[in-house]
């Protein structure tokens, strides 16, 4: 028996292609995942030294921040969006990438198709020029966004060059309580660790609460991990993560799966393996979570109050508090339940997945979003809405007064049609609450599907267990 | 990529932490197929009104630091989006260096593509740093990447930690697409044996 090892480290040696002297690191990617915003100055680059692409077949792209919700059988109305989607089939014909288009059912947010088609395995290398790669490592792969440049690097040789990151343990024990969630989980972890808790890191989540999440709620957690800063988020693959992905169109099959499975259930941390950091969280003490400024990191239980900046000690921190309050338009004290919104959104790479949607229609169901409120849902790909509508998912939402969308990236980063004006204030259950997100000067509350239904129909931030 | 050797120019102060990917090239402007271009829209929420007149109270708007060519932040600058738009839009201004007590990872691996230097220093040394960058226009800092060396407006000298490799990557401007290349033979093996050793992270031929 060798030293005991963490499932990170496992998982980078076996993708070690070269080490250099110096420590740098040149490691193969397994599977790689394409959009129209972040690739197309990467394949300009392959064309201008007349390079291919190493591994087509290793790699899947789809249009996603910049389609329209919408009715898209006359295509992408705003014409630099439509040149973008228009750049990105073009490319990957060229160079022989597969592509979902924009009507193919499966087409969608490019971070629910690979797990929806089994594209992302345990034990891979995933890379994809978008921070929210981060959301493969549900499935105990290493998973992590690249720039534009790496992406190029991966088309042409199928690695990265790479220094290893640290390793941190986020144990999550006990039982979550009843209206929480795997978004208030992670955004408890953010409140508590910071934006930058884990730069540096690739964090390895783990505890009973971890393990007794679905394989979508997993997803969640390892999305926003990027908030936190770490290169990468895992979660050991056990029986959930098999269950999910038997029978997945791009899974491995008969013979090969067995073999597969046999293999993933060795990626696990080892008993005594040592970690650099460790960070605990009693689940039972997590209450639903709300952003109220312009960090995830500025998180609060919904029962709490907009905290005030002069009684925060650290100068930096005082003042980009303040700033924060300024911009979303909050007074310290303000309790948040009273706290009104304009705007709900429901969807995004981090909550807009089938149970996602489950569990915003089983608060909306019989009831009626306020009259002050806009509401919409955008399902994360085409599968995802077919199964929704399937169940009757869509008329709960409709005959609430929900809006009911075409899959995409949509408000989340607002770079389609759907944004917030001025002053707006949005109930979403997004990843990012940055200043200008979801449209110049709109305001952004993250916040899980249960609140963002219980908030569209208190026309309020709202307590979701008021609802169940 | 152009070479980075030694930099000398005016800072511009920035000590908000947490400055995003988001704030330094909102979203509008991605929906470029170039590289080059963003360097108008550079901190563009900021930096311009929403009539699209430049807001006087933001520090490249200032006489001093409208030219700047290295930016002293607060913690965890770059945090956010993975896009090189950032980096790319810096590099359009004319920002060639910028020193923070931390970076978030992507943007600091971005930065060292474009021929951008972040530096990483104790919070002391930002702070000094940045009272030196409020000075402006008169105040201008010298970066000596070989020498890993800051020299301040007064001659005081910081030095700085910077990966080796990256090092000899930005001085020499090289492109590390090529330099991988070079190892093709070791990518084939490692494929050729993960054929036999993992044949389900053989990716089949259609998605």
């Amino acid at each position: 028996m060798g030293k005991p090892t963490t499932l990170f480290n496992k998982i980078w040696q076996s993708h070690l292609v070269d080490q250099q002297d110096d420590g740098t690191c040149l490691i193969y990617i397994d599977r790689h995942l394409v959009h129209e915003v972040t690739s197309p100055q990467a394949f300009e680059g392959l064309r201008m030294t007349g390079r291919q692409v190493r591994r087509p077949e290793a790699t899947l792209a789809v249009a996603d921040h910049n389609v329209p919700t919408t009715d898209r059988s006359k295509g992408i109305e705003d014409e630099e969006s439509r040149i973008q989607v228009e750049a990105l089939e073009t490319n990957t014909k060229e160079f022989g990438v597969p592509y979902l288009a924009m009507d193919d059912i499966r087409q969608g947010i490019v971070h629910i198709v690979g797990p929806e088609q089994g594209f992302t395995l345990p034990g891979a290398t995933i890379v994809c020029g978008d921070s929210h790669t981060s959301t493969h490592g549900a499935f105990g792969a290493l998973a992590f966004g690249i720039g534009t440049s790496e992406v190029e690097h991966v088309l042409a040789t199928q690695t990265l060059r790479q220094s290893p990151a640290k390793d941190m343990l986020v144990k999550v024990d006990g039982d979550l309580p009843p209206g929480t969630t795997a978004k208030d989980i992670v955004l408890a972890i953010i409140g508590k660790i910071g934006t930058a808790g884990g730069t540096g890191y690739v964090i390895e989540y783990a505890g009973e609460a971890i393990q007794n999440l679905s394989m979508e709620g997993r997803m969640t957690v390892c999305n926003m991990t990027i908030e936190a800063g770490a290169r990468a988020g895992l979660i050991a693959p056990d029986e959930t993560t098999f269950d999910y992905l038997k029978g997945r169109p791009a899974a491995p099959k008969g013979a090969t799966w067995e073999a597969a499975v046999s293999y993933w259930k060795t990626l696990k941390t080892d008993e005594g393996a040592t970690f650099d950091k460790v960070v605990e969280i009693d689940a039972a003490t997590i209450i639903p979570q709300v952003t109220w400024g312009t960090s995830p990191e500025n998180v609060a239980p919904i029962t709490g109050t907009v905290p005030n900046p002069a009684e925060v000690t650290d100068a930096g921190r005082r003042v980009a508090m303040e700033r924060a309050l300024a911009y979303m338009g909050l007074e310290a004290g303000t309790p948040l339940t009273e706290v009104k919104i304009d705007r709900v959104f429901i969807g995004s790479c981090t909550n807009g997945r089938i149970e996602d949607l489950r569990a915003a229609a089983s608060i909306a169901k019989g009831r009626k979003v306020a009259g002050t409120v806009n509401a919409m849902v955008v399902p994360g790909s085409g599968l995802v809405k077919e199964q929704a509508e399937e169940e009757g998912l869509d008329k709960i939402f409709i005959e609430a007064g929900f809006e009911w969308r075409e899959p995409g990236c949509s408000m989340c980063l607002a770079m389609n049609a759907d944004k917030l004006s001025a002053g707006e204030r949005c109930a979403s259950t997004s990843n990012r609450n940055f200043e200008g997100r979801q449209g110049r000067g709109g305001r952004t509350h993250l916040v899980s599907p249960e609140m963002a239904a219980a908030s569209a129909i208190k026309g309020t931030l709202a307590d979701p267990r008021e609802f169940q | 990529m152009e070479k980075f050797t030694t930099l000398t120019g005016v800072a511009a102060p920035m000590p908000l932490i947490n400055i995003d990917t988001d704030m330094i090239i909102p979203k509008q402007f991605l929906k470029t197929i170039k590289r080059t271009g963003l360097g108008k829209n550079l901190f563009d929420e900021m930096r311009f009104k929403e009539d699209g007149s430049e807001n006087p109270d933001f520090v490249l708007n200032k006489a001093a630091w409208r030219k700047a060519k290295i930016i002293v932040a607060g913690d965890n600058f770059g945090c956010g989006s993975s896009r090189e738009h950032a980096p790319w839009a810096l590099l359009d201004f004319g920002i060639r260096c910028v020193i923070s007590t931390s970076f978030a990872d992507i943007f600091y691996n971005n930065c060292f593509k474009n021929g951008i230097l972040p530096i990483v220093l104790p919070q002391e040394d930002v702070d000094k740093l940045m009272e030196d960058a409020e000075r402006g226009a008169n105040a201008t800092v010298t970066i000596d990447l070989e020498k890993q060396v800051i020299t301040g407006p007064d001659g005081g000298e910081v030095a700085f930690e910077v990966d080796p490799f990256r090092k000899h990557c930005l001085l020499n401007g090289l492109d590390d697409i090529g330099l991988s290349l070079q190892k093709a033979d070791r990518i084939e093996d490692f494929e050729k044996t993960r054929e036999t050793q993992a044949p389900w992270m053989v990716p089949a031929k259609s998605a």
